[in-house]
Formats: structure tokens, C-alpha cells, sequence
């Protein structure tokens, strides 16, 4: 997995409820509650945002509620992957598990600003700063959960009845 | 979810009447005991490492895995133990510890870790305190809270387990990934500012902080014994006429037991609102939404940006005492 996008950053312990507020989780369409991603940390977020681009952040992202739906609509919103310093445990299983890459990367914030141009290579294991010709190594996931990312996600890595689970 | 809920048979779906405050609702029927594994689809599900349970929260296509497999993926998480000594100085409580814990670690500070909570002070608090401490282990980032079961989980297990349990304590040579000492004796109402929940303060250093809203509930602080400390303080009093005061039992049980105990005629009286069991306001669904600039002080868990209504409201957190306090006199203040 192989891609290009613009990035878009943010800061430290970017919450739950700041991704996508409690108010709107009574909506069960996605694409109607994707409209509302990022709203009360950015209300400007979607307008800026391109099919395709990243977002970058720093550490603990995700932090707070369970709320499936965060990783949910930041994917639905057409982000490709999000790249941060740490991310939040549930937030961190949460993407995995509806598969949207997260990549864990040491000094994120500072490496990657918004606007640069990045490419990743989920493969290879190396983000490639475009707008700066630097390059960083990312580490893999363990075997089992590159599995599941490359299942996308837990639910049809179950249907295909792995052997890891039966 | 009634129909869901009928149709597969579902023996533990509480509904109208019988809704209550998840967190508080299933260790007041017995449903979680000592030993267990939990896994839970709300990240406020570390609550029960109160009982010596392992327990945290995923989101809820890892809880469908579970029912439809029996199994979940997990890490060994590494282990944080806190040492808490000394005896708590009045209207201190478990949430001080734990807000103040959180300050000095910030809200990633037990990322992916457990929190173990051990020493005197844990010893001698009762389980509602336990509770509180470790529902909110998740505000440091943990994975789960975990405090050894006692006399205490004992007696609170005796009339409620309704299957066996099993106590585990922490090996004696456990090896930890850092211990962290800390003295309670000194320890004052603890209050978090916004907009995170390690963005704490001593109440002696908290001034004119004009509160439009008082929160007394939730699954942090909406039990009986957090009723009580509020009704001790509100006890022929009145409400502070600009202070919209909502007093929230957690659970059907603790709403009868209070009413019961004569705590309701306390809080009418005081001028407070008496909402039935509901997670509410805490996280911005209902009954006490923040218009745009107001600000509430609340014995809630989170006060991140926009948690309990528009995004320029302000929420503070604090203990059920300081919440009550506070509502008589409309600013943030110590109880006398």
C-alpha cells in the first residue's frame, strides 16, 4: 500500500469529542455524520480537505470516549491515514479494527507540517516528506495485526474465519 | 435495541425503570465480580478493576468480535503502580487522588499501561472511592485500573455476586514499570480546568470562578455515597439563584436509597434538580446541555472542548463535596 496526500496537523491529545462531537452521534448514516469530522477542533476541516490527504498530529491522538465512530469518520472524510506521535489504546484498536492506517511516528509534529507533501509506503515502512526530501522509517505492525489491516479490518478478517480465531 | 434485545433473548438489557448509569448499574447487580476479564464497549469500563477485575474499554466492532467468537485481541500491558499513604483530609476524596494523579502524569501518562493503586489510603476507601479512582484511569491513557481485592470487595461482593469470584493480588517480586509515591495527607479538593483532565489545581488556588452549572452525577461520581457527601453540604441550604444545580443518581437502586435516606428532601429544598438515572449532560446528550459560554462545574470525568454542549462552554471537574459547595455559592469554592 502505496500513497500520496497533503497533510493537514494538528496537536497534542486530540480527543474523541473534539473528532467527532457526542451531539451527532444519534446519526447512523456515515456520510452524514462524517460531515461533522474535526467540527469542534476545526470547523474549517473539511473544506480544506482533499481525497487522499493526512492528517498529522501529536501525541495521544484519539484520546477519551470508545466512540468507534472517530477513527470512522475521519476515514469516511477521505482521510488516507492519520500520522501521529502516540495515539490513544482505544482509538489506536479502533482504526485497526475499521481499518484506517495509523502510523506511530517519533517527532511527527515537527517532521510533517501542514501542506507538506507526503508519501507513504505501508510495505517498505517509510514515509517520504515530498516538500522537504526527507525520508523516515516507521515501524511495522506484529505479524497478527498486519493481518488484520490488510484484511481491512476485524470484521472481514473474522468472516474469512482465520485461523486465529476458530 | 428493545426489539434487538427480545429477539436474541438477552436476560441483561435493562430498559425504562430499570435504566441506570452502565458503570454503576452492573457492579450494584453483581453482573461483575473479582477475577473477571471484562471487556466492555465504553472506555469508562476500567471502573470495575475496583473489584480486582481486569477491565477496559474497546469500541464496538471489537465487542461484536467477542460475542461472536469468545475471544479478543490484547497486549500485555506494563504496569504503573501507585503507592498512596496517609490518611485524606475532609471533603477529600478518591477523585482528588485521581485528579491529582492525572495532573502530575498529564492524560497520556499511563499510555497503553496498567495503573495499579495500592497503599494505605486505597486500603481504607471505600468501594465507591475505589471506583472512582479507577474509572477514571482512562483519563491518564490506561489501559485499565486496578486496585487488590480486600475485606472491602468482600463485603460489597457478599449480597451482590451472583456467581463465584475469584481474588487475585500482584505477585510480591512484580515487576513494575515505574512507582509513583504519593502523600494523601497534603492533599486538597482537587479542581481540572479546562479543557483537559490534567489541567488540575488546588482549591486554594482557585478564585472567582463564576459556575453556571453544578453536575452531581455520572459514572464517576453518581453513587450513593457521592449523594450523601453532596447532601451533607447542601443540608439547609439554598442554591445559589444563577447556579442551575442538577443532582443526578446513577442507577434506580441509588434514586430510591436516596429518596429513601431522606437525601431528596435535602436537595428541593437546597433549590436542586433531581434528574433520573442518565448519563446526561456529562457527555453533552441531554438535560443540561452548555449554551455558548457557559461554564459547569461537574463531578463528571471529562472536560475536553464542546464535552458538555457548544464549543465555547467551559466544564470543570471536581469532587462531590466542592460540586456542592460551589453550587451555594455560585463560584468554585471549598466546602466549610
Amino acid at each position: 500500500m502505496k500513497f500520496i496526500g497533503n497533510a493537514h496537523q494538528y496537536g497534542d491529545n486530540i480527543n474523541t469529542d473534539e473528532i467527532i462531537p457526542a451531539r451527532y452521534l444519534n446519526i447512523a448514516d456515515e456520510k452524514e455524520l462524517a460531515k461533522h469530522t474535526m467540527e469542534d477542533i476545526d470547523i474549517n476541516f473539511l473544506n480544506k480537505l482533499k481525497n487522499g490527504d493526512i492528517i498529522v498530529a501529536g501525541a495521544n491522538f484519539g484520546c477519551g470516549s470508545s466512540r468507534e465512530h472517530a477513527p470512522l469518520v475521519i476515514k469516511i472524510s477521505g482521510v488516507r491515514c492519520v500520522i501521529a506521535e502516540t495515539f490513544a489504546r482505544i482509538f489506536f484498536r479502533n482504526a485497526i479494527n475499521i481499518g484506517l492506517p495509523i502510523i506511530e511516528l517519533k517527532g511527527a509534529k515537527e517532521k510533517i507540517k501542514t501542506g507538506d507533501k507526503v508519501e507513504v509506503d505501508l510495505e517498505k515502512g517509510i514515509i517520504k516528506n515530498l516538500s522537504k526530501n526527507s525520508e523516515y522509517k516507521i515501524t511495522h505492525f506484529p505479524e497478527f495485526m498486519q493481518k488484520l489491516i490488510s484484511a481491512g479490518g476485524l470484521m472481514k478478517y473474522i468472516d474469512k474465519k482465520s485461523t486465529a480465531y476458530n | 435495541m428493545r426489539d434487538f434485545a427480545k429477539e436474541y433473548g438477552l436476560t441483561h438489557y435493562y430498559d425504562q425503570g430499570e435504566v441506570g448509569v452502565e458503570h454503576a448499574l452492573l457492579p450494584e447487580k453483581g453482573i461483575v465480580v473479582s477475577g473477571d476479564i471484562i471487556i466492555g464497549a465504553d472506555s469508562h469500563t476500567c471502573t470495575y478493576g475496583a473489584l480486582g477485575a481486569f477491565s477496559t474499554g474497546v469500541g464496538s466492532t471489537d465487542v461484536a468480535a467477542i460475542m461472536a467468537t469468545g475471544k479478543v485481541w490484547l497486549k500485555v500491558p506494563e504496569t504503573i503502580k501507585f503507592v498512596i499513604r496517609g490518611n485524606l483530609q475532609k471533603w477529600v476524596y478518591g477523585k482528588d487522588i485521581i485528579l491529582n494523579i492525572i495532573g502530575k502524569i498529564g492524560v497520556d501518562g499511563a499510555l497503553y499501561k496498567a495503573m495499579e493503586f495500592t497503599g494505605d489510603t486505597i486500603e481504607n476507601l471505600d468501594m465507591s472511592g475505589r471506583m472512582t479512582i479507577c474509572n477514571m484511569a482512562i483519563e491518564a491513557g490506561g489501559k485499565n485500573g486496578i486496585i487488590a481485592p480486600d475485606k472491602i470487595t468482600e463485603e460489597y461482593l457478599k449480597n451482590r455476586a451472583n456467581r463465584p469470584y475469584k481474588f487475585y493480588t500482584s505477585d510480591s517480586d512484580a515487576k513494575y514499570s515505574e512507582i509513583i509515591e504519593i502523600d494523601a495527607t497534603k492533599l486538597e479538593p482537587q479542581i481540572a480546568f479546562p479543557h483537559l483532565p490534567s489541567n488540575t489545581k488546588n482549591i486554594s488556588q482557585v478564585k472567582n470562578v463564576k459556575i453556571d452549572q453544578v453536575v452531581i452525577g455520572s459514572c464517576t461520581n453518581g453513587r450513593l455515597e457521592d449523594l450523601r457527601i453532596a447532601a451533607e453540604v447542601l443540608k439547609c441550604k439554598k442554591i445559589n439563584k444563577s447556579t442551575r444545580t442538577l443532582i443526578i443518581p446513577a442507577t434506580p437502586y441509588i434514586y430510591k436509597q436516596a429518596m429513601n435516606e431522606g437525601l431528596f428532601d435535602i436537595f428541593l429544598d437546597a433549590g436542586a434538580i433531581i434528574s433520573p438515572p442518565t448519563c446526561g449532560p456529562c457527555l453533552g446528550g441531554h438535560m443540561g446541555i452548555l449554551a455558548k459560554g457557559e461554564r459547569a462545574l461537574a463531578t463528571t470525568n471529562r472536560n475536553f472542548v464542546g464535552r458538555m454542549g457548544h464549543p465555547e462552554s467551559e466544564v470543570y471537574l471536581c469532587n462531590p463535596a466542592v460540586a456542592a459547595a460551589s453550587a451555594i455559592a455560585g463560584e468554585i469554592t471549598k466546602p466549610m
